[in-house]
């Protein structure tokens, strides 16, 4: 039996064990689980993520939900390459101090970039509040820049000379606010060349392929989202925000 | 040069290291770095590439309403390596020491279930636990001015729904996080919960069977090192008769009423 990954492409976490399950060839069967249509806010994928959230893993009985978790138990039960997870002590704790970091720095800066100019517009019919683009914009910053000063410093990946699963969780957040519109590389030539390393790194193509959906809001569309449910999100998706 | 640990022991994360490196007889240097006084204002940082220093500085100027300022502990210094984040220093020292395979089972699925934890537990209990703190005793102290009683509610309607799924979805009705015993998952939760308790905010009062885990995970470090850890935090009243530094209080006070904007 394979293993399933439950998985929308519109999630960055999500994109991240697209691209890292198809770079490693680990066989996995994708379960598109949609967000826009609620499909996470079902009894059946409750049984697979009780969070109600992706991605999530189901391997046999075993099921478990948390990117970071979920990328790395593929990357030992499937023993990919180790500049992935690093076996040196200290190049793997460079990987660990970003994966923590991240939470509650680009990844939350970027969420709330993406909610209050895309999604959150999208799901309540209302335009955005720029008050709030504003704000999440000036977080966002902040976090990219000590991304560059601190994780990346002069170096051509986080961990040092080679990719790692933190380069790959970095790259997919930050792809987000760029699907909103936002413009992250041009002012930044030392972000924007690291990008370009990863993006050869993991291959153009794969990375293209994962990117698609979100790198093309105007195809978005809420039409088979029933009215709870977008209740439901509307209001989840703002406590997000504030 | 031996293994040096910044830590200062009203920080959750903080005690999280402190009690692992204890209990696991890792023989460290306690770098006290009281967080109202030194961190802030640049005074003692690990030195190397001084990541404390650039976030001394990103503080002072916060401007996004982010605080910073308790993200400066702990860290880690070994030789010349510097190291932040309380998971990825829990990490190192589980696999430079050794320590006994309870912590970060070798089992992947078990490791898988303490991984899941530690990631989820930022944005949920660790999102809402430490606000508790800042509303009830620390805003207050740097302000001058409680806070309405809305706030505290809105942070403890969220931490009740972490909560909740915690118990549910984390522990079940297994001993420990991962099952039969404890590992770095239990101790990460147990830490962020005392916070709460230590301002009079008892989140274990009406929910039995997170008491009965709290005792085992207690008993499992032992609770002659538990309570040594915890002891600031239960005495954090005293707190609000420390003297801060005028100039610290100046700079906090407008950032930090961003903060529960």
């Amino acid at each position: 039996m394979v293993v399933e990954l439950f998985l929308d492409l519109l999630s960055q976490p999500c994109r991240a064990l697209f691209i890292f399950a198809k770079k490693n060839n680990i066989p996995f069967e994708l379960k598109h689980v949609d967000l826009l249509k609620g499909q996470h806010m079902t009894e059946e994928f409750d049984k697979v993520n009780a969070l109600r959230k992706v991605p999530a893993l189901r391997d046999g009985a075993f099921t478990l939900a948390e990117s970071t978790a979920i990328l790395l138990y593929l990357s030992r039960k499937f023993k990919t390459p180790d500049h992935w997870y690093p076996s040196d002590l200290q190049k793997r704790a460079r990987v660990d101090e970003y994966l923590s970091w991240q939470h509650t720095a680009i990844r939350a800066a970027g969420c709330k970039v993406y909610l209050s100019k895309v999604l959150l517009p999208l799901i309540t019919g209302k335009p955005f509040c720029p008050e709030k683009v504003e704000r999440a914009i000036e977080e966002l910053n902040v976090a990219l820049k000590q991304f560059e000063e601190k994780f990346l410093e002069d170096k051509p990946f986080i961990a040092g000379s080679e990719i790692s699963l933190a380069d790959l969780v970095a790259v997919v957040e930050i792809m987000q606010p760029v699907g909103a519109g936002y413009e992250i590389f041009k002012p930044r030539p030392k972000l924007a060349e690291w990008q370009g390393r990863v993006e050869e790194a993991i291959g153009k193509e794969l990375f293209q392929e994962a990117h698609e959906q979100v790198l093309n809001a105007k195809s978005l569309s809420v039409a088979e989202l029933v009215p709870e449910l977008r209740e439901q999100m509307a209001c989840m998706l703002l406590k997000l925000i504030n | 040069m031996g293994l040096e640990l910044y830590l200062d022991l009203l920080s959750q994360p903080c005690r999280a290291i402190y009690i692992f490196a204890k209990k696991n007889n890792i023989s460290f240097e306690f770098k006290h770095v009281e967080l109202f006084k030194d961190s802030v204002l640049g005074r003692r940082t690990p030195g190397g590439n001084n990541p404390e220093q650039s976030r001394a500085a990103q503080s002072q100027s916060a401007e996004s309403g982010k605080l910073n300022i308790l993200k400066k502990v702990p860290a880690l210094k070994d030789g010349s390596f510097t190291l932040s984040e309380s998971t990825a220093i829990l990490l190192y020292l589980s696999r430079k020491y050794n320590t006994p395979d309870h912590w970060y089972p070798s089992d992947i699925q078990k490791r898988a279930l303490v991984d899941e934890y530690l990631s989820w537990h930022h944005t949920n209990i660790r999102a809402n636990a430490p606000k508790t703190m800042w509303i009830k005793l620390l805003i207050p102290l740097f302000t001058g001015q409680p806070l309405p009683s809305e706030k505290l509610q809105e942070v403890m309607e969220g931490l009740s729904a972490s909560l909740k799924q915690f118990e549910e979805k984390f522990l079940q009705d297994k001993l420990f996080v991962v099952g039969s015993e404890i590992s770095l998952a239990d101790l990460v939760a147990v830490v962020e919960l005392m916070q709460p308790v230590g301002v009079g905010c008892d989140i274990f009062e009406g929910r039995p069977r997170l008491v009965e885990w709290r005792d085992r995970v207690e008993e499992a470090v032992g609770k002659e090192l538990f309570l040594q850890a915890h002891e600031m935090v239960m005495n954090i009243k005293e707190l609000s008769n420390i003297q801060i530094d005028p100039q610290l209080k100046a700079q906090l006070a407008p950032v930090l009423m961003k903060v529960l904007q």
